[in-house]
């Protein structure tokens, strides 16, 4: 297995300190029609960290996961990414909406694998990992390459480079999809429930790669799922979420074995 | 009346003549409705308003009004105040205007068809919206809507003999001028054939090209 070389904090040490504040919402409320999925939400995450959303259905995970994404815009609130701004541009002294090079360069931080992979279907397994660090960092073609390489083989699909996505079981497809995302350097990783469209007999490979991935680099990890040992094994903290706010957080241990709060206890006592 | 192969012989030399021109109408008529669709449905799609509703409009008012019109329009009226073209020109460029409005709802559904999932990965690797569109959104888009744009060449063909009311003299013009100078109808038959052997296998071409396209996607 090669290096973890890829991890951001390795090129980028410099200029953050560990432990400090990567991800900051505040007072963040999304509203779908009448519905208010977030409900002025506060919350950090400190680089390094890997933090586990869990909770029902409905309750805001994915939507978190989204608005970092910039698939989402938050409807009130400010979101913060490594310090900057994500929807907001400072001019005058007032936030404004931040422009869409702004959103670029903030969003280049962030990565995110997806439930259905969202692979590009029309390029095969190399080129959907070298596509982006080209087209969006400006990385030369044999470096790409040579990166695009390195990471395939990390998630173990060195044999399947001149495969089109298409070719290939769930599972790989995921490994691939991860892959795609780290070549991109990103200092947050989001993994949003990328096990679920799964066979149940594919998911052990990829939480593998993503247990090694979480061990072995620096990087930043916002993670919604329902592999709750998973959760336990990679997580730093762990975020109980009911109906668009945080009711419980609090390490692996403490949150899987003596939750406080009775909605905690409810929602365990149905997935564990 | 009877059959007259002498007249058929007469016929054929202008008979060639037509069928370049028709073919040129159409190919060239096809290449403008290939392109000029895909601007418009791009157009569509475009974040400003002020792109998207004159692109509807301009997209409606043409579908919504005869090619026939249209011909004479580009032919007598546009050169009152803009360039005058010759009849050809202007028949390939009237065509390929009329059947573009009809490739971008081809290519609109095609666009649409691609899964939300693959605009939302390009964000997350933060492709430019012009990458995005070249290397994701169209190669799949277009895969689909192949055998549709080419039932619009067929149909275009079909329409081609329009263009000879402004003079452009493609296969049915040709045929008419002559069979009215000699007071004849062979012409008529043998252009009639000539649109189902040009008609008939490029429509099994595009069949066989929606099942390979069906096969290896």
């Amino acid at each position: 297995m090669p290096s973890p070389a890829d991890t951001p904090r390795d090129s980028n040490s410099a200029s953050r300190a560990n432990g400090a504040e990567l991800v900051r919402f505040d007072k963040v409320t999304k509203r779908f029609g009448d519905v208010t999925v977030l409900d002025q939400l506060d919350f950090s995450v400190d680089t390094g960290k890997h933090v586990t959303l869990i909770g029902p259905s409905g309750s805001g995970k994915t939507t978190i996961l989204r608005l970092l994404m910039t698939l989402l815009t938050p409807d009130e609130g400010t979101i913060k990414v490594d310090g900057d701004y994500l929807n907001h541009e400072e001019r005058n002294g007032t936030l404004a909406k931040a422009g869409e090079k702004h959103v670029r360069e903030v969003r280049k931080k962030i990565g995110m694998v997806f439930q259905q992979f969202n692979l590009f279907p029309n390029m095969k397994v190399l080129r959907n990992v070298t596509e982006a660090p080209v087209h969006v960092l400006g990385m030369s073609k044999d470096e790409a390459d040579q990166r695009a390489r390195e990471l395939i083989e990390l998630v173990g699909l060195s044999e399947q480079l001149d495969k089109y996505p298409s070719q290939l079981s769930g599972g790989q497809q995921q490994r691939v999809a991860i892959a795609r995302a780290l070549a991109m350097r990103p200092q947050v990783l989001l993994l949003d429930e990328v096990t679920s469209a799964l066979d149940p007999e594919l998911v052990a490979g990829v939480l593998d790669v993503l247990r090694d991935i979480a061990h072995t680099t620096d990087i930043t990890m916002l993670v919604v799922t329902h592999e709750m040992s998973f959760a336990r094994d990679i997580s730093d903290a762990v975020l109980m979420f009911d109906r668009g706010k945080i009711v419980e957080s609090g390490p692996p241990d403490k949150m899987f074995s003596e939750p406080e709060h009775e909605r905690t206890r409810e929602f365990l006592s149905t997935v564990l | 009346m009877t059959w007259d192969w002498n007249v058929v012989d007469d016929f054929m030399p202008r008979f060639w003549d037509g069928v370049l021109l028709t073919l040129q109408a159409l190919v060239l008529g096809s290449l403008i409705a290939f392109s000029l669709g895909l601007v418009w449905a791009i157009a569509q799609r475009s974040r400003f308003a002020a792109v998207r509703w004159p692109v509807n409009i301009i997209t409606e008012f043409i579908r919504n009004t005869p090619l026939l019109v249209q011909l004479f329009f580009l032919y007598y009226v546009v050169p009152e105040w803009g360039p005058s073209l010759t009849s050809l020109t202007t028949g390939i460029i009237g065509l390929g205007l009329h059947y573009s409005t009809y490739t971008a709802e081809v290519y609109r559904a095609g666009i649409g068809g691609v899964p939300t999932g693959q605009w939302e990965a390009a964000t997350a690797l933060s492709l430019p919206r012009s990458r995005t569109w070249a290397a994701v959104i169209l190669p799949q888009a277009i895969r689909r809507v192949v055998p549709a744009l080419g039932n619009y060449v067929i149909a275009m063909l079909k329409d081609s003999p329009l263009i000879a009311i402004i003079g452009a003299l493609e296969m049915f013009g040709e045929a008419e001028s002559f069979s009215n100078e000699t007071f004849t109808f062979e012409a008529y038959t043998i252009v009639g054939i000539a649109f189902i052997l040009i008609a008939y296998p490029a429509s099994l071409l595009i069949r066989l090209l929606e099942r390979r396209l069906a096969i290896t996607s």
